[in-house]
C-alpha cells in the first residue's frame, strides 16, 4: 500500500474482510504489509475495525476473506495457540489465581520448556519489564501498571515473531500512560520484535509507531510515518482526526501550471502548489499552528482570511483564537505565547487578518 | 438505611409479625426435634427429655453407618455426575449468543418447574423392565440380529438367545439416575452464573500463550469458576443427601437412605427421638457445608477483589 | 444446514458453535424432557398397558374427573396454595421492607433465621412440622376447611422466606428519593409507603406469589409428613396412586399439574419481561 514499508514484511494482510453476523462490516477489504521490527500502530476512532483486524491476526476472529501471512506463513488454518504471535489484552487477562512466575511461566509451561529452562527465562523478563523480585506475588497484589508490566513479561518470554497490544495503556492513568509510552519503546528498541498497537489516542500513536495506519469504517484510510501523516494527510477524515485543524469546502477550477485554482467560498478564489489528481479534491485546510495573525494583509503572496476576533483561550504554553469571518466561517489560530503577538493585547471585536504560505494549505479529498 | 429508632412503630409494625411467624411455626417446631433428639422413648408416643445421646450413637450402629455411607456415597455420585453433564452444559449457554442465551437456560430449567414427584414418576415409566429405554434397546437388538442375518451369521445367535431386558428400575442407579435428573438445574445455574461472569480474554490470553482448547479449559476456565463449582456442589449434595422420593420410588431393597430411615422412624416405627436425632444429623451436615461454601467463597472474594 | 458445515470457520472461543458441545446439549435436553413429554403422551394413549400408541383419547381426563377423591385432593390443594399464597406474600413483604429499611440490633442473626426454611433440608422441617403438630395437639378433625389449616402453616413457613427474598431484591432498585419527595410533598409515613414505596414493589409482589403458589402446589415432602388420612393434597394423592400401580389416569392428573404449573411459570416470566421492557421503554 505503501512504498515507505520496510523491506521484509513479516505480517501481510490480504484482501482481508471480516462481516459478523447481522450483516456488520467490521474489516473492509483491508490489506497492509508490516515489516520485521517496525513498531506500527492501527489507529482510529472506536469502532472502526482495528481491534477486530488485530484480533484477526491473533486468531481470535476469523476473517470472512482473504489472508493473512505471518513470516510467509499462511495463517489460515493455525489456531491461535500455534500463531507465532502473543497478545497484551486490554484488560491485561493476568490470571488471578496464579502467582506473578506462574503467569509468565505459563506460556513456557504448555510449550512444554525444559524446567530447567523456564526459571532463567522467566526472571530475564521480569528483569526487562522492571519487575524483579516480583515473582512470588499475587496479581491483586499490584497495581494497574504493574499488572500490565507481568503481561507484556508474558507475552515477551515467549519471544515471538510480533507482539500485538490491545490499547495498552488506556486502563492507566495520565502520567503513567506517558512514562509507559517511553518505555514501550525502549523496550521494543531493545528486544526487537515486531509490535502493532492498537490505540484510539493519537497522540499516543504519533508519539510511539514508526508507521501508523489511520482506520475508519472498516477501511484503513492512510499509512504513512507520523510526520506525514500529519503534514500530508490524505484524506479530510485522516486530517481531522489527527490534530486540529481549520476546514474550507472547495471546488477546483482548474491547473495553472503547478498550482491547483480552486474556488473556496471561504476565501475566494485561491491558487495552491498541488501535484495530483484535482477531481478528488474536496476541501482546503490549514493546522492552526501555521497561521500568522496580522493586523495588516501581507503582501508576500501568503493567503488570507479576514475576520475579527471572536474568542481567546488561554491554554498557557499556547492560546487558541477564534476568529470569525465573513458568511459565518471561522478559523481557529494556535500562538505560542510570548514568541509572537502576545493574545493578551488581542481583545473581542479587534478586526485582523490570518495569514499562511500558500505550501502549507492542504488539500483533501473527502 | 435508618436506624429502628428513628421510626419504632413502623419498625415494630412491619417486623413483630413476620418474626413471631418464624419462630413458632418454624423455629419451635425445630428447637422442638432437637431436643427429642436427646430424648428417651417411653411409649409410642411417650417421649421424655433426658439429654441423652443414645440416639446420636445408635447412628455410629453399623446397620446405619452403612447407610449413612450409602447415602453420602449416592448422593455424592449424584453431585459428580451433575457436574460433569452440568459444566459442559453451563458452559455451552454462557458462550451461545447473548440473545439465545435466557432461552437456553429457561429450557434447562423448565423442567426443574414441574412437580418433584411427577418427574420421579415420569422416570418410571422410562426406566422399567417393559419401558422405553429397553424399548429401544430391544428394537436395537432386533435390527443387530437382522444385521447379522443379512451377514449370514443369523444362526450364531451371537446377541443372545433372546432380548434380556435391562433390570434399570428398582435399584441404586435409578436412585442416583433419578436424583441426577431431578437436581442437574441446581448444578447448572451456580455454574451458569460464575461462566457468564468470566472475562473472555483468560481464554484468549492462554491460547495466545500457546495453550490448546483442553489445556486452558482446565488451567484457566475451571480454576476461575471454583466458587461457582463450590456452590453448585453445595446446592446439589444437600437435597440430594435429604432426599426422599427418589430413593422410594426409584430404589430397591438395598436403595435404603437416611430420608427414607427418617421417614420410617416418624411414620411407621414411631420412634421419634431416634428420627429426630438423624434429622439434626442432616441439618449439621447441612450447616458444615454452608459453613464451609462461606470460607471458600471468602478466599475467593479477596482473589477476586483486585 | 450451518449445522453441519459452517460458512465461516468456528472461531477459537465460538463453542456454542461446537457439535461436540451441541450434542452434549441435545442429548441433556432428551435427558431432561424425554420422560415429561412421554408421560404427557400416554396420558392420551387408548391403552393400560402405556408403552404402545395405541390411538388418541380423553377417557383418562374423563375417568379423573369423575374420581371424587382426586376431585378433593385437588380442591384441597388449590384452597392451601390460595392461602398460603395470601398470608406468605403479606409476611414476605414486611420482612422485605424490614430488612431493606432498617439497622437493628440481631439484625444478622434474623436473616439467618429467615434464610433457614430455604436451605435445610425438606425432610427435616417436615418431620419438625409433624412432631409440631402432634405435640401441641392442634385440632384435628375440623370442618373443611380449617382441617387443612396445619398444612397451609407449613407451606407459609417455607414460602414467606422466598417472597421475603424477592421483594428484597426488587426493593433494591427502589430510589428512595422518591419517598423523600413524597413526603416532602406532604405525605405521611404510611401515605408515601401505600402511594410510592408498595407500587415499586408490586413486580416483586406478584413474582413472589406465583413463586408462593407453585411451591405449596408442589410441595410433597413436607405436606406428606403434615397431611392426616382426611386432608390428601394433591401431590400426595398422585402418591398414593404412583405406588399402588403406573396407570394413565396418574398420568391425566400429572399432565393436568405439569399443565397449571408451566402455565404460572409462563405469566410470571411474561410479566417480568413485559416490565423490564417498560421500565427500558422509561429509560428507568
Amino acid at each position: 500500500m505503501n512504498d515507505s514499508a520496510a523491506p521484509k514484511p513479516i505480517v501481510s494482510i490480504q484482501n482481508m474482510s471480516k462481516r459478523f453476523a447481522g450483516a456488520v462490516t467490521a474489516v473492509d477489504q483491508v490489506s497492509l504489509d508490516i515489516g520485521a521490527g517496525e513498531f506500527f500502530a492501527l489507529l482510529g476512532p472506536s469502532g472502526c475495525g482495528k481491534t477486530t483486524l488485530l484480533r484477526m491476526i491473533a486468531g481470535f476472529e476469523t476473517p470472512t476473506e482473504g489472508a493473512l501471512l505471518i513470516d510467509g506463513q499462511d495463517m489460515s488454518q493455525v489456531p491461535p495457540n500455534r500463531r507465532p504471535v502473543n497478545m497484551v489484552f486490554q484488560s491485561y487477562a493476568v490470571f488471578p489465581h496464579m502467582s506473578v512466575f506462574d503467569n509468565v511461566a505459563y506460556g513456557l509451561k504448555v510449550a512444554r520448556t525444559k524446567g530447567s529452562e523456564i526459571r532463567p527465562r522467566v526472571e530475564e523478563a521480569l528483569e526487562l519489564v522492571k519487575l524483579g523480585g516480583y515473582g512470588a506475588r499475587k496479581p491483586d497484589q499490584l497495581s494497574g501498571g504493574q499488572r500490565q508490566r507481568v503481561a507484556l513479561a508474558r507475552a515477551l518470554v515467549k519471544r515471538p515473531k510480533v507482539l500485538l497490544l490491545d490499547e495498552p495503556l488506556s486502563a492507566l492513568d495520565a502520567k503513567l500512560r506517558e512514562a509507559m509510552q517511553m518505555e514501550l519503546v525502549r523496550l521494543q528498541h531493545s528486544v526487537g520484535i515486531t509490535f502493532i498497537i492498537v490505540t484510539h489516542d493519537q497522540s499516543e500513536a504519533l508519539s510511539m509507531a514508526n508507521r501508523i495506519a489511520v482506520m475508519e469504517g472498516g477501511k484503513v484510510r492512510q499509512v504513512a510515518p507520523p510526520s506525514e501523516l500529519y503534514e500530508r494527510p490524505s484524506s479530510r477524515f485522516v486530517a481531522d482526526f489527527i490534530g486540529k485543524i481549520n476546514l474550507f469546502e472547495a471546488k477546483p477550477l482548474g491547473q495553472s501550471g503547478a498550482a491547483l485554482e480552486l474556488e473556496v467560498p471561504a476565501l475566494g478564489r485561491i491558487a495552491v502548489p498541488f501535484s495530483g489528481d484535482p477531481a478528488k479534491v474536496a476541501w482546503v485546510a490549514v493546522r492552526p499552528e501555521k497561521l500568522r495573525l496580522l493586523r495588516q494583509p501581507p503582501e508576500d503572496g501568503s493567503l488570507v482570511f479576514p475576520g475579527t476576533v471572536a474568542e481567546v483561550a488561554y491554554y498557557g504554553e499556547t492560546s487558541h483564537v477564534l476568529v470569525s469571518g465573513p458568511n459565518g466561517h471561522g478559523m481557529t489560530v494556535n500562538l505560542h505565547n510570548g514568541t509572537q503577538e502576545t493574545p493578551s493585547t488581542l481583545a473581542p471585536g479587534d478586526s485582523l487578518c490570518c495569514s499562511w504560505a500558500p505550501e502549507d494549505t492542504l488539500l483533501l479529498a473527502d | 438505611m435508618e436506624s429502628w429508632r428513628r421510626n419504632p412503630l413502623f419498625f415494630w409494625i412491619v417486623g413483630l409479625p413476620p418474626t413471631l411467624w418464624l419462630v413458632l411455626f418454624f423455629l419451635v417446631p425445630l428447637g422442638l426435634i432437637w431436643l427429642f433428639s436427646f430424648s428417651d422413648k417411653r411409649g409410642i408416643i411417650d417421649i421424655e427429655l433426658t439429654w441423652t445421646l443414645a440416639n446420636y450413637a445408635r447412628s455410629l450402629e453399623w446397620l446405619y453407618l452403612e447407610i449413612f455411607l450409602k447415602s453420602f456415597w449416592m448422593a455424592g455420585a449424584t453431585t459428580v455426575i451433575a457436574l460433569l453433564v452440568g459444566f459442559p452444559i453451563a458452559f455451552a449457554i454462557s458462550f451461545a449468543p447473548p440473545k439465545a442465551k435466557p432461552w437456553l437456560l429457561l429450557l434447562i430449567i423448565l423442567p426443574f418447574w414441574t412437580n418433584l414427584l411427577i418427574r420421579t414418576y415420569a422416570l418410571i415409566a422410562v426406566l422399567r423392565s417393559r419401558g422405553f429405554v429397553n424399548f429401544g434397546l430391544e428394537w436395537l437388538w432386533d435390527q443387530g440380529n437382522w444385521v447379522l442375518s443379512l451377514a449370514g451369521l443369523g444362526g450364531y445367535q451371537l446377541l443372545g438367545e433372546r432380548f434380556e431386558p435391562l433390570e434399570l428400575l428398582y435399584n441404586n442407579f435409578a436412585v442416583v439416575f433419578g436424583l441426577v435428573y431431578v437436581f442437574l438445574p441446581f448444578m447448572v445455574l451456580p455454574l451458569y452464573a460464575a461462566l457468564d461472569r468470566l472475562d473472555r480474554s483468560y481464554i484468549e490470553a492462554s491460547l495466545d500463550l500457546g495453550a490448546g482448547q483442553l489445556r486452558s479449559f482446565f488451567s484457566v476456565v475451571v480454576p476461575m469458576a471454583k466458587a461457582g463449582v463450590v456452590s453448585g456442589v453445595i446446592i446439589t449434595f444437600i437435597p440430594a443427601l435429604g432426599s426422599f422420593l427418589q430413593s422410594d420410588l426409584l430404589g430397591g431393597p438395598d436403595s435404603q437412605i437416611i430420608a427414607n430411615v427418617i421417614e420410617r422412624q416418624f411414620k411407621s416405627a414411631n420412634d421419634w427421638p431416634y428420627g429426630a436425632a438423624l434429622s439434626f444429623i442432616l441439618m449439621y451436615l447441612t450447616f458444615f457445608a454452608l459453613a464451609l461454601r462461606a470460607v471458600l467463597s471468602r478466599g475467593n472474594r479477596d482473589a477476586e477483589g483486585l | 444446514m450451518a449445522f453441519f458445515r459452517p460458512r465461516v470457520p468456528i472461531g477459537a472461543l465460538e463453542y456454542s458453535r461446537r457439535w461436540s458441545l451441541r450434542l452434549i446439549f441435545l442429548v441433556t435436553l432428551v435427558f431432561l424432557y424425554a420422560p415429561i413429554v412421554t408421560l404427557i403422551a400416554f396420558s392420551f394413549n387408548d391403552s393400560r398397558r402405556n408403552i404402545v400408541w395405541k390411538g388418541f383419547t380423553l377417557k383418562y381426563y374423563e375417568r379423573a374427573l369423575q374420581n371424587d377423591e382426586l376431585l378433593l385432593a385437588f380442591a384441597n390443594s388449590l384452597t392451601i396454595a390460595f392461602f398460603s399464597t395470601l398470608i406468605s406474600v403479606i409476611l414476605g413483604a414486611m420482612v422485605a421492607l424490614l430488612l431493606w429499611r432498617f439497622r437493628f440490633p440481631l439484625k444478622a442473626p434474623l436473616e439467618g433465621a429467615m434464610a433457614l426454611p430455604i436451605v435445610i433440608p425438606e425432610i427435616c422441617m417436615g418431620v419438625a412440622m409433624l412432631a409440631f403438630f402432634a405435640r401441641v395437639g392442634w385440632p384435628a378433625g375440623l370442618p373443611w376447611p380449617l382441617n387443612l389449616s396445619s398444612i397451609t402453616i407449613a407451606h407459609i413457613s417455607f414460602s414467606f422466606p422466598f417472597v421475603a427474598m424477592i421483594v428484597r431484591a426488587r426493593l433494591v432498585s427502589f430510589n428512595r428519593e422518591l419517598e423523600e419527595a413524597a413526603k416532602d410533598l406532604g405525605a405521611s409515613e404510611w401515605e408515601a409507603l401505600r402511594d410510592v414505596i408498595i407500587p415499586h414493589m408490586r413486580p416483586g409482589l406478584i413474582a413472589g406469589a406465583l413463586l408462593a403458589f407453585t411451591l405449596s402446589l408442589d410441595d410433597f415432602v413436607i405436606t406428606f409428613f403434615t397431611s392426616g388420612p382426611e386432608t390428601v393434597t394433591f401431590p400426595i394423592k398422585v402418591y398414593s396412586m404412583v405406588r399402588f400401580s403406573v396407570t394413565p389416569e396418574v398420568n391425566a392428573a400429572s399432565t393436568v399439574l405439569i399443565v397449571i404449573t408451566v402455565c404460572l411459570t409462563a405469566l410470571a416470566m411474561w410479566y417480568q419481561n413485559r416490565l423490564a421492557a417498560k421500565e427500558k421503554g422509561t429509560g428507568k
